[in-house]
């Protein structure tokens, strides 16, 4: 833990941020190492984007320490977004300009001069795969265009650590796994990466780390694989069929440590799933799937299947 | 709980303090103020026709279409005397507009202000940014109606020149002002209570369209304080070729509004960010 803070980008000790009555963060710490890929996990309206605005200095909070890049935040929050690149929900790219010159204005936010951004916009738009878009308008693109030029853009000051707020949110399957691809290439490059997300896929590929969030507070942190192991039983078998209420009765007395049922499927979490295994083979009226536990189980594990909304 | 408490209270006095801090305008704010001008130029010829339509077609309808019914006012002819109004209430409106319903859309629906804050900027660079623009804007309507004065011969007195900088300060003063209104605007909607309560009274109580000693002892009182009020009766003079009189007086009004005006928006959009 020591050796963690002495090369940590971001630390958060006991972070606290109110909205009226409401405590969207509550006594959060945690710590980035520099490097590593570190995903803020959570349900909606966990706290996720709020940990991060305030990290970021653009909020107050209501009690916590912040250090970011060396610098105590928010009263020195411009100086360390100076190494950091954003990238927001919702894309808010520049409507009123083209692809290179969103790219071009903002590297002038940074205070650097044209002939620097200038040098880095073909190789950020190849990076973004919007080689052929240079002078497109943003309302020619694509979510999944817009996204990437959204991180082209966080990458204009070539920056230590990239903040994303669920950076796939809204994006089919092959712009999602485009996006995945370049955030391993800028991690394989010694970048810093601190992302929200509620997509377990995106977490369990990405994160060397990941801090589960509920209500504002820290209810897990550990990397994927530990945190399978560590918080739920590795076998997980689901029953479909008319006969899984009576099966999920005896499911106990099988060497199942744990049964759920949600709508149509009977889960049954276990260590030792044999026992459980031959005695549904003999049943017909079941459809068994047997996999081994994830980190979507953990998540629904710890933070409850009732909807957020 | 004891513990976090304590914390708090130790992050208020520093939170407190930002939040009530002095505005300071840095050099951060011209990149910031080159984005609007880049916008503004892919858009400028319509824009600068509606800038200048509204006014023009008031200075002429007005000025020659009431001018023929009536005498001469304060001794010059109706379109004269409409001249120096028109310039003042365009600055107005122009300065205003953009203050409002182009910045609300930066800050709000556009989400402009988002990446700015991304960035290594303040929001008093992002407003400050505003601020400036808004008056610029203001100004480019303010002389485009001193050159339609011109053009039409309605004036030709060398100190039109020394309206340009009552412009400059008119745009100052309402675009400050603007930015207090967008502080609090939940949608484009409140806007119009502005321009309706606000700013289309004002501009009957400020000398305008017509003198303000017509006005009863009381408004006048109150039109004394308005900044429309102290534009006009700075602008008007020059345009006739005299110096104005209580020159400090009406200076120190405008520069009221627009610096106490600018304090009062950023104090208001930290208090709005903050939450």
């Amino acid at each position: 833990m020591q050796m963690a803070d002495a090369d940590a980008v971001l630390r958060v000790e006991g972070l606290v941020k109110r909205f009226g009555s409401h405590q969207a963060v509550d006594g959060l710490s945690f710590s980035v190492r520099r490097g590593e890929c570190f995903g803020l996990l959570g349900p909606n309206g966990a706290g996720k984007s709020t940990t991060l605005k305030l990290s970021l200095g653009l909020m107050e909070p209501a009690a916590g320490a912040i250090t970011l890049l060396g610098e105590p935040i928010p009263s020195r929050g411009r100086e360390a977004r100076v190494d950091v690149g954003v990238v927001p929900q919702n894309d808010p790219l520049d409507p009123d300009f083209t692809v290179a010159e969103n790219l071009l204005v903002f590297g002038r936010y940074f205070g650097q001069p044209d002939s620097l951004t200038r040098s880095r916009i073909d190789p950020l738009l190849e990076f973004a795969q919007l080689q052929s878009k240079r002078n497109a308008r943003i309302q020619e693109l694509s979510g999944g265009m817009k996204r990437r030029l959204t991180i082209a853009r966080a990458l204009i000051n070539d920056p230590q650590v990239l903040f994303l707020d669920e950076p796939t949110t809204g994006l089919d399957p092959q712009a999602r796994h485009l996006i995945w691809e370049r955030l391993k290439r800028l991690l394989a490059q010694g970048k810093t990466i601190v992302l929200t997300t509620h997509f377990m896929d995106e977490a369990e590929r990405l994160c060397d780390r990941l801090l589960i969030v509920d209500h504002g507070r820290a209810i897990a942190q550990a990397s994927p694989v530990e945190l399978i192991a560590r918080e739920i039983e590795p076998h997980v078998i689901e029953v479909h069929g008319p006969g899984r209420e009576q099966w999920a009765a005896q499911a106990p007395s099988l060497g199942c440590d744990r049964v759920e049922t949600v709508g149509e499927t009977t889960f049954a979490y276990c260590q030792h799933p044999e026992t459980a295994l031959a005695a549904l083979n003999q049943r017909t009226d079941l459809r068994v799937l047997h996999r081994p536990a994830n980190l979507e189980d953990v998540f629904l594990k710890l933070t409850g299947r009732e909807l957020r909304d | 709980m004891t513990d976090d408490m304590l914390q708090t209270a130790a992050n208020l006095p520093a939170a407190s303090a930002r939040r009530y801090a002095w505005p300071r305008l840095t050099h951060r704010l011209v990149p910031v103020l080159r984005r609007h001008f880049l916008v503004w130029r892919k858009l400028a010829i319509p824009s600068l026709l509606a800038n200048v339509a509204d006014p023009l077609i008031t200075l002429v309808a007005f000025g020659y279409g009431l001018g023929q019914l009536l005498n001469s006012i304060d001794g010059v002819p109706y379109i004269v005397f409409l001249a120096a109004g028109s310039i003042c209430m365009s600055t107005m409106m122009a300065a205003s507009f953009e203050s409002l319903y182009s910045a609300f859309s930066r800050m709000h629906i556009q989400k402009t202000w988002e990446s700015l804050l991304n960035a290594p900027l303040l929001l008093d660079d992002v407003m400050a940014a505003e601020w400036i623009w808004a008056a610029i804007k203001g100004c480019i309507s303010g002389l485009a109606i001193i050159l339609v004065a011109w053009a039409l011969g309605v004036t030709r007195e060398p100190t039109l020149l020394a309206v340009l900088p009552v412009v400059l300060l008119t745009g100052l003063a309402f675009a400050a002002l603007g930015l207090c209104v967008n502080a609090l605007a939940q949608g484009y909607d409140f806007f119009s209570y502005y321009f309706t309560l606000v700013l289309t009274p004002m501009s009957f109580l400020s000398g305008v369209f017509f003198p303000v000693t017509q006005l009863p002892d009381w408004l006048q009182a109150f039109s004394a304080v308005l900044p429309l009020t102290a534009a006009v009766a700075l602008a008007r003079p020059l345009v006739l070729g005299e110096w104005p009189h209580g020159v400090l007086h009406h200076v120190a009004i405008l520069l009221a509004y627009a610096i106490g005006g600018f304090y009062l928006a950023v104090v208001l959009t930290r208090r709005r960010f903050a939450n």
